[in-house]
């Protein structure tokens, strides 16, 4: 097994790679939240991240850095401006990457980067054990179609957690009975 | 060149390959909407994750 593994090559030279990256860290510093395959997002991560403690650091040395990765005036711009403020009281993890899904062409997993929103940090610190009180009230609000189950489910979760354990354990063997009859 | 004595059986390479097959993919159940969906991945149904962050906003 080969460790200290620095970082993907992402199937690319490495002009090309630095290319792919530096656009895709414009993309996300301008959108804030890009979708990617799972690879390309964990190894875009890190860069963004370290964008923002450039942008948190602020100097003229500092922009510098950053243009030099972005090599883009406006998003350079944008960092030290609004991106930089959002995460002064968080040190690291700027980003979250959350899977999506496959694509369709290639079957490439799939998931979406982005820079965290500002009012989540209060919200996760308070919100987080309060959270499924909040569940419940903030359902309706989601949907209609989606609210009905929500209700449902406070009235009837633990019922409907059971039934549905019983379903599953003899649901799975059928499907294996059916497979093999294929 | 060494080779094979016997050819071999049709039941020891049956049974070489029992080991080969297919395995359950991982399932959970949505929170939100209790429809079936791969651990650790947005619901591809009603779009949502870990409580309600809503990352696609699919409307069905």
């Amino acid at each position: 097994m080969r460790h200290s593994m620095d970082h993907r090559k992402l199937g690319r030279n490495p002009s090309h790679r630095k290319a792919l990256l530096r656009n895709m860290m414009n993309s996300l510093v301008l959108s804030e939240r890009i979708e990617t395959t799972v690879p390309k997002a964990k190894e875009l991560r890190r860069l963004a991240d370290r964008l923002v403690t450039l942008g948190k650091r602020g100097t003229l040395h500092a922009r510098r850095r950053a243009f030099a990765l972005l090599s883009d005036k406006e998003t350079t711009d944008k960092l030290f401006a609004t991106l930089a403020g959002r995460f002064v009281g968080r040190e690291g993890g700027y980003t979250r990457i959350v899977r999506t899904g496959y694509r369709v062409g290639d079957g490439a997993e799939l998931a979406i980067l982005e820079y965290l929103p500002a009012e989540e940090k209060k919200a996760a610190a308070k919100g987080k054990r309060k959270a499924p009180v909040k569940k419940g009230a903030e359902k309706p609000a989601a949907g209609k179609k989606s609210a009905v189950p929500g209700e449902k489910k406070k009235t009837k979760a633990p019922t409907s957690r059971e039934k549905e354990t019983e379903r599953k354990a003899p649901r799975s063997p059928r499907k294996k009975v059916g497979e093999k009859s294929k | 060149m060494p080779n094979p004595k016997r050819r071999g059986s049709k039941c020891r390479r049956d049974k070489r390959r029992t080991h080969k097959k297919l395995s359950q993919p991982a399932v959970s159940t949505c929170p939100q909407c209790k429809s079936v969906k791969r651990p650790h991945v947005v619901c591809p149904t009603c779009g949502t994750y870990k409580g309600r962050e809503v990352i696609e906003k699919t409307e069905a």
